[in-house]
Parts: structure tokens; C-alpha cells; sequence
């Protein structure tokens, strides 16, 4: 049978690997080839690296180092932050990433969604989307690079980026971001019974169960970040993964 | 050594990659002469049937692959897409496929599955080979990664996988000098390198 794909996310920022708390404070977890090589000994389903700084910089995606992750990877690998044109895109699976995430240019120009996913087939885009709560404790896109909560609607937004070609949306909660205490289960469940399209759930997995929760509430993958990097209560680094036996029981049971 | 064929297609990278890591030879190339002396092809492919098919008859390269495959026998692997076009047509185009093999490409029928289900199928999914499965030799409890919205329908006998998605359907396909995999080995982990060894190794 098809099981759901959990998913290690690392953070990358200036070329190292970092993890943050609610989208603030990037702490230095270490370097991201050695992780990669651990994550890839420990046959993770697939990997996700998004660049949290090379947007705001107006970087491109750092090619040469992605090229070394792939290089690193004999699972898919999704790499988001800082592609803004086809030309990115192309690069980037020609050095072997797998799957391209957009976020701030799908915002910007869903165009850039159909003219990746129409040359290349949507299984190879995911638009990611951050949602962050108001003052009033309603969810809302939130826009990372300009730390400001959006008025867009977020269904309306999702439609968009699916009906312009998106193959998966991965859906974070800012809220939830490194906290590990769980994830936005209500959210999940929403945003999963309104689109066809398989949904990666990511922010606030603390604990193995969490991951069934998301699982349960309808998401096809979960990608987790703080949960694999940190061991124990004062967050040292130390990088894990479930056993195939371990998620075969927590995601069959 | 293996060509892997660029016909300006599919992640071709991670097919060398791969072959690097199990250390037998390989090299990307649409090099006609490169591709004359190969002692095995791998035909990749990735996106729509008919822009695989639409690049490959463009290329240039089908004389040779095809003297390669049909007159000398070359073992030759067809992953994903290349798996497809290994048989007649497609249902997600026009074009015609290389029917070095009888068989048509279909799509998953969603009536026959729970509405829960997502099209592509997408994700690790557990094979059960059949036949004489010469690439799953040695290979426990096989898993591979999979993404896809059509499959290949053929005779039993070329069958030598097959996994569950809603229903069973056709994986991964042998007939003498010719293998398929409608799954990704180069994405497969530990899997993915036992069968690409022993399709080296052939």
C-alpha cells in the first residue's frame, strides 16, 4: 500500500542549516551536507530544503550547494527560496532536485506556476503557503519575506496556485513553527477536505503521534523540521528518523 | 558502459548518480557513437507521453537505440516515462510509443478507487513481482517511489511487479533484453540500488 511520506524539512540560511522558532530566531544546527548524508543513511521517504534568506537577499537559489545535496540524495528532493523564472526552475532539475517549491513568486505571479508546471508537469511543483493567526485568532496568509499578514482569502489563494498547475501544497503554520507541540490539526483538515491535490502538512510536530494526527485529518505527507534536528529539553542537535518499522506501526494502526 | 540516453528529458542526474554510487559506468549522452557501443541503455523520461516521444523522435537517436535494442539485444531499461514508451500508446496522447512491446498506457481509473485518493499516485509503495523478475532478485520486502497518473496494461506474461493503488496495477515489465519500471529505482534508496546493480551487472 501507499504510506504517507514523512518528510525531513531543513532550513537553510547563508549556507548553513538552521532552525527557527515561530519564523524568528534561526538557531545554527550545523552543516546541511552532513545532515543530508544522515538523513539519506536513514532512507527518509524525501527531503525538503527551503532557503529562508536567499528571497529577501534577491539571491538566486545557490546552485552549486543544492547540486552537492542532490548529489547526496537517492530520495526525491524539493528545494524552495529564491526562484523567481522558469530559468531557476530549469537549473534546478537539471542539477537533480526532484521538485521545485514557490512561495513569494507564487504570491507575487501565479503565472510563474503554469510556466513551470506546463514544462515540466506539476508533480514537480509545490507552492508553499505560510499561515500565521490575527490578532483576532484568524488564520491568514501570512508573506514571510515581508513579515506581514495578507488579506488574501487562503482557499482563493490555494485555487489559484492548483488550478495554474501546482502538484502538492505544502501548508505551515507560523504559529506552530519549532514549537513542536503539535500541529494545526482544524487547519489541515480544512484546507485538505477543500483541494484535490496532495497536501504536506508542516510546523509543530513534537512527538510521533502528532504526525498520525495530521495524518488522520487528511494530509498525504507531513514534513517535520525541529522534531529531527533537536533531542531533549534544551534542544541539543542531534538528527533522527523513525524507523520504516516504527512509521509502518504509528501509520497502519 | 550504460548510456543513459539525453534526448533533453526527464532528471538524468540522479540516474548517474545513482549508477556512480553502486560504482558501474555510465554517462549521460545523445552521442550516436557513444550510444553505438553502450553495453546497456537506459531510456529515461519524465512529464507528458507525448513531449517524451515528440523529444525522442527529434533527437535523432532512434536508428541507433533501436538497432541497439531490437538487432543486438542490449539490455535496456525504460524508468517511468521511458517505461510507457516502450509500448504502443498512451491514453494521455497522440503520439505513437516505440511498441517494441504490445501493451498501451493507460490511466488509474478514480471509480475504482476511494474518493480519498489522489491522482498522482505518488509516494512509497510496496511491489509484489511475479514471473520471472530478473531485476527484484535479492531485493527484501521491495518498496519504491513512485509518481504517476498512468500505467502500463499488458500481458501477464511480460509482467514481473505489480503494486496496489485502489487496485493492482502493472509496475515493472521484462521481455528478454528489455526491463521497465514505472517507478523511480534512482529515487529508491537501498532498493533502487539493488536493481540498478543487477540491471549493471546483466
Amino acid at each position: 500500500m501507499l504510506r504517507h511520506r514523512i518528510i525531513p524539512c531543513l532550513l537553510l540560511k547563508n549556507g548553513g542549516l538552521v532552525k527557527t522558532y515561530k519564523f524568528k530566531n534561526p538557531k545554527y544546527v550545523g552543516d546541511p551536507i552532513n545532515a543530508i548524508r544522515i538523513f539519506n543513511d536513514k532512507e527518509v521517504d524525501e527531503l525538503m530544503v527551503l532557503d529562508i534568506t536567499a528571497t529577501n537577499a534577491k539571491q538566486e537559489p545557490n546552485y552549486h550547494l543544492i547540486e552537492q545535496f542532490a548529489g547526496e540524495c537517492f530520495m526525491p528532493l524539493s528545494y524552495g527560496g529564491g526562484i523567481t523564472s522558469v530559468e531557476h526552475a530549469h537549473r534546478l532539475f537539471s542539477i537533480g532536485v526532484e521538485k521545485i517549491c514557490l512561495q513569494t513568486a507564487a504570491l507575487e505571479n501565479p503565472s510563474l506556476i503554469s510556466q513551470i508546471s506546463s514544462r515540466f508537469g506539476s508533480q514537480s511543483v509545490l507552492v508553499s503557503i505560510d499561515i500565521k493567526k490575527n490578532w483576532l485568532g484568524k488564520r491568514q496568509l501570512y508573506s514571510a519575506t515581508r513579515e506581514k499578514i495578507l488579506s488574501t482569502n487562503i482557499l482563493d489563494f490555494i485555487k489559484i496556485a492548483i488550478d495554474s498547475g501546482a502538484g502538492e501544497i505544502v501548508l505551515n503554520s507560523v504559529d506552530h513553527d519549532g514549537v513542536m507541540e503539535g500541529m494545526d490539526i482544524e487547519l489541515i483538515q480544512q484546507i485538505s477536505g477543500a483541494i484535490s491535490v496532495p497536501l504536506i502538512a508542516l510546523g509543530g510536530v513534537g512527538k510521533l503521534n502528532d504526525i498520525k494526527l495530521a495524518v488522520n485529518a487528511g494530509a498525504s505527507a507531513v514534513a517535520v523540521g525541529a522534531f529531527f534536528v533537536f533531542h531533549g529539553p534544551h534542544r541539543a542537535v542531534l538528527i533522527t528518523y523513525p524507523q520504516y518499522k516504527e512509521l509502518e506501526i504509528l501509520l497502519n494502526s | 558502459m550504460i548510456a543513459i540516453i539525453n534526448y533533453n528529458v526527464g532528471n538524468l542526474l540522479s540516474i548517474h548518480n545513482m549508477f556512480k554510487k553502486i560504482g558501474a559506468e555510465s554517462c549521460i549522452t545523445n552521442d550516436v557513437e557513444v550510444i553505438a557501443n553502450a553495453s546497456k541503455i537506459l531510456l529515461p523520461g519524465v512529464g507528458h507521453f507525448d513531449y517524451c516521444m515528440q523529444q525522442f523522435n527529434a533527437s535523432g537517436l532512434k536508428t541507433v537505440i533501436h538497432k541497439k535494442v531490437i538487432n543486438e539485444k542490449t539490455p535496456t531499461l525504460g524508468i517511468c516515462v521511458g517505461h510507457q514508451m516502450l509500448f504502443e500508446k498512451s491514453e494521455e496522447g497522440l503520439e505513437k510509443g516505440l511498441a517494441w512491446l504490445p501493451g498501451e498506457v493507460v490511466k488509474f481509473d478514480t471509480t475504482q478507487m476511494p474518493s480519498s485518493y489522489k491522482i498522482p499516485h505518488m509516494g512509497w509503495t510496496d511491489i509484489f513481482t511475479q514471473n520471472k523478475a530478473t531485476l527484484f532478485e535479492n531485493i527484501e520486502k521491495p518498496r519504491f517511489y513512485m509518481v504517476h497518473s498512468y500505467y502500463v496494461k499488458c500481458a501477464e506474461e511480460l509482467v514481473t511487479a505489480k503494486a496496489k493503488y485502489g487496485y493492482m496495477f502493472v509496475t515493472a515489465i521484462e521481455k528478454d533484453n528489455i526491463f521497465g519500471t514505472q517507478f523511480h529505482p534512482e529515487k529508491s534508496h537501498s532498493f533502487g540500488m539493488k536493481l540498478l546493480k543487477k540491471f549493471a551487472d546483466l
